[in-house]
């Protein structure tokens, strides 16, 4: 076996100094028609936050915007993740900014990863994809596969030509891939495909809303939790991240000025007012703070839509602000 | 301990970190082994140490390189056979290790222990209102343990009847990490009565509605884990959510009974709980050590452990090496302890955590409410066990305030 290098984390990390977490453009492949991958790493090649299938990140594009994007690369290559982006003509400006000019080298802040959509142990799976909604299904194959356990996938998609991955996927796994094209095939028969449910399988299915209803409605029989699916949207976050804040801690009576290239936590630090940490990644939960006022920009990997809408707490070692002005139960 | 230049850049020592006199006072060899090198090869044991917090951190963190599915003992499973079925958290890796995380997490997760807090806060006034009436007593009988026990078999839903199995089980588990001697041979001797009825507490039926145990099943009823995966995930709650909070109470009080100063800080300031408890998790580290094994040839600090090879992390040697912490023997409430590794780190780190934390605020907070002064009355004793640092006793002196 090939020797590995536990490469020691660069200094900072290793101090248990909080990193911001700025990752950088490293690899860009068009992979199908309009889809591009991406390949990001830390600029210092450290280890990223860890993830599971299923996970999304979000990503800060310079213009500002935030866009989510399932993680379809490798989790045991610990320093880079791979994400991949349909151009979507009636998009938000996410999709095509990132087509358009987001080039090798460039920056790109990260939140998470996160995952509403996690693998549970099944028995038997059966994966539904459409078009880019196979990227959160990939990582979830290789495990499955790892683990010896039966799968199927069903990959619909408008050409051949535009269905990312097909190509890997079917070389490696022949039979179990029924790919449909609808200018070949027309839409998938999801009533043909889909088996009648069996204690211990389970249907993980990602892609556009009429494929998931379609899928629905065909597993309406299933037990609850049997049937998993994750909406392929792009999701708008009101006001813009990665940008210079001030934060108001109302019980020490401070303000302070919080940089582009800062980090929350090490700001509140270097001010004398240590906020108990421990990951420093956003996904140990122990830097938990009461926001009192204005809107978090949450980087971390824990609270769930709903916690993250209240907007009532955050973690401070990876979130930040989308209003101008934080104001935190300090 | 002869420390020689064997293998290339790689110190070798006799020392046996696990004999009752390093257990009892396991300093001094925790830092001639940060001294001798990044990797030490214990050659009693046939295994590699690292016990600098660099390298601990990188062994804790990198799950590809160091894994834990072999044991986090010195048993090595690829080829011995454990003493109980593996645990689904601790001795597992991904993907398998996956779903019961994050089942557990979320049911562990500072946010769904809210609901907690002020009862237990009420617990603790309680039980601090019961022994500021007495000015001599043994802190770890009737405050480290007794909290505990008091609060989180509620939380997880057990039955009432034979919760005193449940330190001597996590006892055992802990002893068990470490090599076959004596420690494990006095617990086996009990532990198939110990198992039987901490294995019969994981079962749907026995949990009561409300609680994590209920949880847990009711994630299983969702489909998020297995049904053969629920009983064993119950069973690391009972396994790690005790023996590790009675210690690290423990170690919190004692730091206080020997920091007046401290103590007045705290008083002066409540809200220091979280750090105090923090720092003295990372000063005493309750958790000393884990194993990893290398998943396949790894280069770590100049030094090479082969495919198979065990690694034993000192979290607590870790938590004290002056190149990581300024003046590191010191428990002072002004550092900022994060980051320590106390609770471990990474896919592995402690899911309990906010658990253990939640309890130490609400002990911590009602002591300081009521208590003006804490000293020793006599000399504590060690409890010594392969895993843990712990107190078997601590006579204490409070000052009501």
């Amino acid at each position: 076996m090939a020797m590995r290098t536990a490469a020691a984390p660069p200094a900072n990390t290793a101090a248990g100094t909080a990193t911001a977490m700025s990752l950088r453009v490293v690899g860009r492949t068009e992979v199908a028609d309009g889809v591009v991958a991406l390949t990001l790493a830390r600029p210092d090649g450290g280890r990223l936050p860890d993830w599971t299938p299923g996970a999304h990140v979000d990503l800060v594009l310079p213009s500002g915007l935030t866009r989510q994007y399932s993680l379809c690369g490798d989790r045991w290559d610990a320093r880079t993740y791979r994400v991949a982006v349909l151009r979507e003509a009636d998009g938000r400006g996410g999709s095509s900014y990132i087509h358009d000019h987001l080039r090798e080298g460039d920056p790109v802040g990260l939140g998470g990863p996160r995952n509403n959509f996690p693998l549970a142990p099944a028995q038997e799976y059966h994966f539904v994809a459409g078009g880019i909604g196979i990227t959160p299904l990939l990582p979830m194959i290789v495990q499955v596969d790892m683990l010896g356990v039966p799968w199927r996938l069903l990959y619909g998609g408008r050409t051949r030509a535009s269905m990312a991955f097909l190509d890997e996927l079917s070389k490696a796994h022949g039979d179990r891939v029924l790919a449909v094209p609808e200018d070949e095939h027309g839409r998938p028969d999801l009533e043909r495909w889909l088996p009648e449910p069996s204690p211990g399988a389970k249907v993980y299915s990602c892609g556009p809303a009429g494929l998931l209803d379609a899928v629905r409605r065909v597993c309406a029989d299933w037990p609850d939790g049997r049937v998993r699916t994750e909406r392929f949207v792009a999701a708008e976050t009101a006001g813009e991240g990665g940008r210079p804040f001030e934060v108001e801690l109302r019980r020490s009576g401070t303000t302070l000025a919080v940089g582009t290239e800062q980090n929350l936590l090490q700001v509140l630090g270097e001010a004398g007012v240590h906020v108990l940490s421990s990951c420093r990644q956003g996904l140990c939960g122990t830097c938990e703070t009461a926001v009192l006022d204005g809107v978090p920009d949450h980087r971390d990997s824990i609270l769930d839509e709903a916690d993250r809408a209240a907007g009532d707490c955050m973690f401070v070692c990876v979130s930040r602000a989308r209003s101008q002005r934080l104001v935190l139960d300090l | 301990m002869s420390v020689t230049d064997t293998p290339p850049a790689t110190a070798s020592t006799d020392a046996d970190p696990f004999s009752p006199e390093v257990l009892e006072d396991p300093l001094p060899t925790q830092a001639r082994l940060r001294d001798a090198g990044p990797v030490v090869y214990l050659e009693r044991y046939g295994v590699h140490a690292l016990a600098r917090y660099e390298h601990v951190h990188t062994a804790l963190t990198d799950w590809q390189t160091f894994q834990s599915a072999a044991g986090v003992g010195l048993a090595n499973f690829r080829h011995e056979k454990p003493w109980r079925p593996p645990s689904l958290l601790l001795e597992a890796d991904p993907p398998l290790h996956d779903a019961p995380r994050t089942v557990l997490s979320r049911i562990l997760g500072p946010r769904a222990l809210r609901r907690l807090r002020e009862a237990w806060v009420e617990d603790a006034r309680e039980l601090v209102d019961r022994v500021v009436g007495r000015t001599e007593f043994d802190a770890v009988a009737e405050l480290s343990q007794a909290f505990p026990l008091r609060v989180f078999p509620d939380a997880v839903g057990l039955e009432k009847e034979g919760r005193d199995n449940l330190l001597p089980y996590g006892d055992h588990a802990f002893n068990a990490f470490g090599p076959p001697n004596e420690l494990v041979a006095r617990g086996a001797a009990h532990i198939g009565r110990l198992s039987a009825w901490v294995d019969g507490q994981c079962a749907r039926e026995r949990l009561a509605p409300g609680g994590f145990g209920a949880a847990i099943w009711e994630a299983a009823d969702r489909g998020d884990i297995t049904e053969e995966q629920a009983p064993l995930i119950v069973r690391s709650l009972l396994t790690a959510g005790v023996d590790t909070t009675v210690h690290a109470l423990g170690a919190v009080l004692y730091a206080f009974a020997t920091h007046p100063g401290q103590w007045r800080r705290l008083r002066r300031d409540p809200r220091l709980a979280r750090v105090a408890f923090d720092e003295a998790v990372r000063w005493e580290s309750p958790v000393q050590t884990f194993f990893r094994t290398a998943t396949g040839d790894v280069g770590i600090g100049g030094a090479t452990i082969p495919d198979g090879g065990k690694i034993l992390m000192f979290l607590g040697a870790a938590n004290r090496d002056p190149r990581r912490w300024e003046d590191p023997d010191a428990f002072d409430l002004s550092r900022d302890p994060s980051a320590h590794v106390g609770f471990g780190m990474g896919i592995h780190q402690c899911v309990g955590q906010h658990v253990a934390r939640l309890e130490a605020e609400s002990l911590l907070t009602a002591l300081a409410e009521r208590v003006e002064h804490i000293e020793l009355a006599g000399e504590p004793r060690r409890h010594l066990n392969n895993t843990l640092r712990a107190w078997s006793s601590m006579p204490v002196r409070i000052t009501p305030a």
